[in-house]
């Protein structure tokens, strides 16, 4: 049989007389091998009609599969995750809304992790952009998770919900997650109170930078400590942390972002610039009334209350920050959210009230 | 601002019952932070306008359940990473945010803002008398500075008698 030009395909061999053999006929061989077979008198019986039936089957139940265990739709927003189911549940959120987003890669940490951002874009060549991050203090985790939820919202409801849809339809979104990876994986294996970059401060035992007092916005002021070991450290000179180089970059070549929100907690706050200065920012009348505006809006919802205005009037003077960099360099509307709680559980805000 | 003395604080507050949102009794108070001596606490003068709720009969649950514990308790990390706390160990939690409660009023000044963030220990000391006993291991965090403080403190309770703290 193996002698004819058929192109069977033996899926057991024939040992001895005796012993069956099993093949797989291709359609345009079938009338040839039935009648060689029965000519010979050798006896056969069909074990499987269709073959690409079976494989047709097998191939629609294994994508069903795949797509239950890495749909967006099934992955638990209600709990904290790690670096890598978050950056698994991005490459998720970009496969199943491929029109929609797309990951990028803006650099690296200091112990080269990638840095991803997720670009939202219905199109267009580099639209007026939103910047939205989260997680640039690594032991804030609210943020990266309120992150990710409200990544896949906005993927989600494009063309369901108003406000999204009208912002999409003429503006690009890019979110970056997680800000402090170094720091963020820091605090899953070793110090969950971690908030800085894991840098190496020469001269020093003491590690890491305070990303958020490291952006060249009145820089080196007493908002900021000189002291390595210390939480508020500035590093050595602005923008010495890759983390914070790399949006610096971003931002400046993009040249079209119009907003700047930097998620952080705890507090409940929403701040404006500055925090390196008592001056009211040139735009103080407007920003105030949009803080206003949506601190009232947010607690409309769930009546949760968050107080407002800018950093140094609000919280303290810091320098240094992400937003004063952003303001000062041509975005005015940057903005600082301090999310929940007010200090019963800070930092370990109990995962079930992730989702508000 | 008392000229020579320091800074004096007139203040209306709401209290809440934290296992109760809905129960809240207002409060005034007077805080003197001291001008010359930087290292004694802050005085405090209040008035509670109505009562607080009684709360014997979780007291005394607590207070019968570790007594009857056959060894001391022991745990770590309240709440653990993802803030959850066990039903077991909630009295401890409520017990060890009163006490940093009085060592964070001992080490206060205009420029703090300190917060209990977890407990990394607590280990339970056995005592001869009613008193119960615990030595816990916390973390402050300081808003200001954004600084993790260790701090060691000794908290002895008795339903009766109250809560004590020896640093």
């Amino acid at each position: 049989l193996s002698s004819l030009p058929h192109q069977l395909d033996f899926w057991h061999h024939p040992t001895s007389p005796g012993h069956p053999a099993d093949l797989r006929v291709p359609f345009p061989s079938l009338q040839a091998v039935k009648i060689f077979l029965e000519s010979n008198s050798i006896s056969y019986s069909i074990m499987i009609e269709d073959v690409q039936e079976l494989l047709d089957e097998e191939k629609k139940t294994m994508m069903r599969s795949r797509r239950t265990e890495r749909s967006t739709d099934t992955f638990d927003f209600a709990s904290y995750h790690t670096i890598d189911e978050i950056y698994d549940w991005m490459d998720m959120l970009v496969d199943d809304h491929p029109s929609l987003v797309s990951k990028i890669q803006i650099g690296q940490s200091f112990e080269n992790r990638p840095l991803y951002v997720l670009k939202f874009s219905t199109g267009g060549s580099n639209r007026p952009a939103i910047w939205l991050d989260t997680g640039i203090h690594s032991r804030e985790w609210i943020t990266q998770a309120t992150g990710i939820w409200t990544a896949n919202k906005i993927a989600k409801e494009y063309g369901q919900d108003p406000s999204i849809t009208t912002i999409l339809d003429s503006m690009d979104i890019f979110f970056e997650i997680i800000t402090n990876p170094d720091g963020f994986a820091f605090t899953h294996s070793s110090n969950r109170m971690w908030r800085k970059t894991r840098s190496i401060n020469a001269g020093s035992n003491c590690v890491g930078v305070d990303p958020n007092r490291n952006w060249d916005a009145g820089f080196g002021g007493a908002g900021s400590s000189s002291n390595p070991c210390s939480e508020t450290y500035r590093g050595p000179y602005a923008h010495s942390e890759s983390e914070v180089k790399a949006i610096v970059d971003f931002i400046s070549s993009h040249g079209n972002v119009k907003s700047v929100i930097s998620i952080h907690s705890y507090s409940q706050m929403l701040l404006f610039p500055y925090g390196y200065k008592r001056a009211p920012a040139p735009d103080h009348q407007e920003l105030n009334e949009v803080a206003k505006k949506a601190v009232n809006s947010l607690a409309a919802v769930y009546g949760t209350k968050y107080t407002y205005g800018s950093i140094v009037d609000t919280i303290y003077m810091a320098d240094g920050t992400t937003i004063d960099w952003a303001y000062d360099n041509g975005v005015k509307y940057s903005f600082t959210f301090e999310l929940r709680d007010t200090g019963r559980y800070g930092f370990l805000l109990p995962s079930n009230q992730i989702i508000p | 601002d008392i000229s020579d003395v320091g800074h004096k604080y007139h203040l209306e507050l709401v209290l809440e019952d934290v296992l109760d949102k809905d129960s809240t009794v207002n409060c005034t108070a007077e805080v003197l932070y001291h001008l010359a001596n930087k290292n004694i606490a802050p005085d405090v003068q209040f008035t509670i306008e109505g009562e607080l709720k009684n709360t014997d009969e979780a007291d005394n649950m607590f207070y019968n359940r570790i007594r009857s514990l056959e060894k001391e308790l022991v745990a770590e990390n309240i709440p653990d990473s993802h803030g959850n706390v066990s039903p077991e160990m909630e009295p401890i939690h409520l017990l060890a945010w009163v006490a940093s409660g009085y060592v964070i009023w001992q080490n206060s000044t205009e420029n703090t803002k300190f917060q209990l963030a977890q407990i990394k220990h607590v280990k339970q000391v056995k005592r001869s008398d009613e008193y119960l006993e615990f030595d816990y291991m916390i973390l402050l965090h300081e808003m200001v500075s954004q600084e993790i403080i260790p701090w060691q403190m000794t908290v002895l309770w008795h339903p009766q008698h109250g809560v004590q703290v020896t640093q």
